[in-house]
């Protein structure tokens, strides 16, 4: 088991012509994703790394039952892109494009009331799940198969936890991505709801960072509604000060909101254990493992 | 991206907002010209800074006359301002507003922002003007009164009036206030803001509504779509290292401590300024070089940091993935003997932690490196400490 993908779930590549698309749609093909075609207005007929190239995503869909997207296209194309693929009922759509303009995805979210499709991203590195499939830009290498499911709004963060955890012996089922900006498609609420009803995933690791709320909101959830999954926390941005945008558009402290102290104040209120430093995340995340009991569980030699 | 309050002002009156009269002046002798046309009894004289809190530390002053315009326009230009917002060196006054002056009768606060958690965009409005939101927002919250505008249809007037209402506008200005709402949510919408605080928002004597102060922010990811606000910059408000690494497309804050860093990754480079300081470090920085670049790029990033002999000691944090450990390292030396004076050795120690891909050769090229302080560390704890220890011997 996992969540939202696995290795039948069949994946078209939107912009794949594109020098980055194509370059990770080799890559996600070698990890063994059913990618099963791609699309680029103007392009139709076009092969590309093995899959056929469509104008649209309807056209993509009907001819090859597609239920998932992944977009690699530019800034300004990419709102458009995603609401695409809304239109085109897929069920998942996963936004890697970063620097799309906050008022665009505040539109996509209205667009996207009512229909099925859930967002991941933008400005995230994907979604993976071990040893199936992968869309996105997260390196194969990083994560093991196992029972921690992973969510964070960081790229590296993302790669460098799941890689202690691999060195610790610790699998991972699903890593999602879910993004550094401020608005957009999936939070961590949302995806702790995923994992709370996969019967593989034991525990959850959530990295999140400065800037907004999610946090502090998903530690009252967790309180409230998962008593059973141990969660293990990392926050980045302790030293930020406030009103610096640091590097992602959503990592910002503004009217005193969104601080990494207040942050960790409310994950360590609800007993969720918060890595002191980056270095620490691994460690942190079997200490909890052990404190559960599910150390033996989760533990395999890699 | 930040911009004046007088460029604020004039942006609002394209959109119909109502603002007082005035223009921004460069010199003593501008200020006096533009009061002089104003011929208004009372004319205030701004200081025009990237930073709130002016009316506090000073920054905002009344003048009768010519000869007190003179004055204040003298004592306010080049001097360093030091508000709440500045940080404790402050920031110098380059430019004046010089506005007439308006009859107060009460003072009010309006403000449009994203909000994250429902996705729409939120109007705060409250009859607490003048003072900090934040302040307000902590002590009286019953005080602020929302609306969520749906972005199919915008901000409809139902809702322009009912806070109007709320915020307790006298009857008299009711209609006035709703227009002036609808009109700076068109600002918002129109110039892709991320903020706009109109703080105070004042009705006058006469029952006019007018914005006597305003801040707009602007969504660096939508300038592409403004370049009349991307002309507005004003270089001289950023800091020099942080406007020289945005022209060169990297992700960097100068934070003015002496330990620098150069990551892969705003989420990685964030917590590594964190464990720099949580081993005794004072983090220079924040940088994000990005995974795939260049040795140019990354000579570039070595020059920001050494600049002015601000950094003591530089810590480069690379996790690589899909861009391998071994192409990060020949790159680092690469930048290395490119600022490297003698091809031999960088000003200061420079301790690098390799992780992930490949990562074993990638230790080998910079152990095998010509230049003598770039070090080797085996995990990223050991590293973070290391160059804590090199920069606080040093």
């Amino acid at each position: 088991m996992s969540i939202l993908v696995n290795k039948d779930t069949k994946i078209i590549v939107q912009g794949i012509t594109g020098k980055q698309a194509t370059f990770h749609t080799k890559q996600m093909i070698a990890y063994g994703t059913k990618i099963v075609g791609g699309v680029t207005p103007g392009k139709a007929g076009q092969i590309v790394e093995g899959v056929p190239v469509f104008n649209t995503v309807v056209d993509a869909v009907q001819a090859t039952g597609a239920t998932a997207s992944v977009i690699y296209v530019p800034a300004r194309f990419a709102a458009d892109s995603i609401m695409e693929g809304v239109d085109a009922g897929l069920d998942l759509v996963v936004c890697i494009t970063e620097h799309i303009p906050v008022q665009d995805m505040v539109k996509v979210r209205r667009y996207m009331e009512g229909k099925k499709t859930r967002l991941i991203g933008p400005n995230c590195p994907g979604i993976m799940t071990s040893g199936e499939c992968k869309l996105g830009i997260i390196p194969a290498m990083v994560q093991s198969k196992g029972h921690v499911g992973l969510v964070s709004r960081s790229g590296t963060l993302t790669y460098e936890a799941a890689f202690q955890l691999k060195n610790a012996g610790i699998g991972i089922t699903t890593s999602i991505g879910i993004g550094g900006d401020p608005v957009k498609g999936t939070d961590f609420i949302d995806a702790l709801k995923l994992f709370k009803d996969d019967d593989d995933t034991l525990a959850i690791l959530m990295i999140g960072e400065i800037g907004g709320t999610a946090e502090e909101d998903a530690a009252k959830w967790i309180a409230e509604n998962m008593p059973n999954k141990p969660v293990t926390a990392f926050i980045a941005g302790r030293q930020a000060p406030p009103g610096k945008r640091m590097g992602h558009a959503g990592a910002i402290i503004s009217g005193g909101k969104g601080t990494a102290a207040d942050k960790i104040k409310a994950l360590n209120a609800v007993g969720i254990e918060v890595a002191d430093t980056v270095a620490h995340i691994g460690e942190t995340v079997v200490a909890t493992l052990k404190r559960a009991g599910i150390y033996e569980k989760c533990y395999s030699e890699n | 991206m930040n911009i004046h309050e007088y460029q604020s002002k004039a942006i609002l009156k394209r959109y119909g907002v109502p603002v007082p009269n005035g223009k921004p002046a460069f010199t003593v002798e501008e200020a006096v010209a533009v009061a002089q046309e104003l011929n208004s009894p009372v004319t205030v004289v701004k200081a025009q800074i990237h930073a709130g809190g002016r009316g506090k530390a000073g920054g905002v002053k009344l003048a009768k006359n010519l000869d007190e315009v003179k004055n204040y326009a003298t004592e306010l230009l080049g001097k360093i301002l030091v508000t709440h917002q500045t940080g404790a060196d402050g920031k110098k006054v380059n430019r004046l507003l010089i506005e007439e002056g308006s009859n107060i009768k009460k003072e009010f606060y309006l403000g449009f922002v994203v909000d994250r958690t429902t996705a729409r965009v939120v109007m705060m409005g409250s009859e607490e003007g003048g003072v900090e939101i934040e302040k307000v927002a902590a002590e009286r919250p019953e005080k602020i009164f929302r609306e969520y505008i749906d972005p199919a249809v915008g901000l409809m007037p139902f809702q322009a009036t009912r806070i109007a209402y709320k915020m307790n506008f006298p009857a008299a200005a009711i209609r006035k206030a709703t227009a002036f709402i609808l009109k700076l949510y068109s600002v918002f919408i129109g110039e892709d803001c991320s903020q706009v605080e109109i703080n105070p928002l004042v009705v006058t004597a006469e029952d006019d509504v007018i914005a006597l102060d305003a801040k707009l922010n602007f969504d660096d990811s939508a300038l592409f779509r403004h370049p009349d606000i991307e002309a507005l910059r004003d270089e001289t408000e950023e800091d020099a290292k942080e406007r020289t690494a945005a022209k060169e497309g990297l992700s960097y804050v100068n934070l003015g401590g002496n330990v620098a860093c150069m990551v892969n990754g705003a989420g990685l480079a964030m917590a590594t300024v964190d464990i720099l300081k949580h081993y005794g470090g004072e983090p220079a920085n924040f940088l994000d070089v990005g995974g795939d670049s260049t040795p140019e790029k990354i000579a570039t990033a070595f020059k920001i940091m050494l600049d002015g002999g601000q950094a003591k000691g530089i810590f480069v944090n690379i996790f690589g993935g899909i861009n391998r450990c071994d192409a990060v390292a020949a790159g680092i030396v690469e930048a290395a003997k490119i600022i490297s004076e003698d091809g031999k050795s960088l000003p200061v120690p420079v301790v690098v932690r390799l992780e992930g891909t490949n990562v074993e050769e990638g230790r080998q090229i910079l152990k095998d490196s010509p230049i003598a302080n770039v070090i080797m560390a085996p995990t990223m704890e050991d590293g973070a400490k290391e160059v804590v220890r090199l920069v606080n011997e040093a």
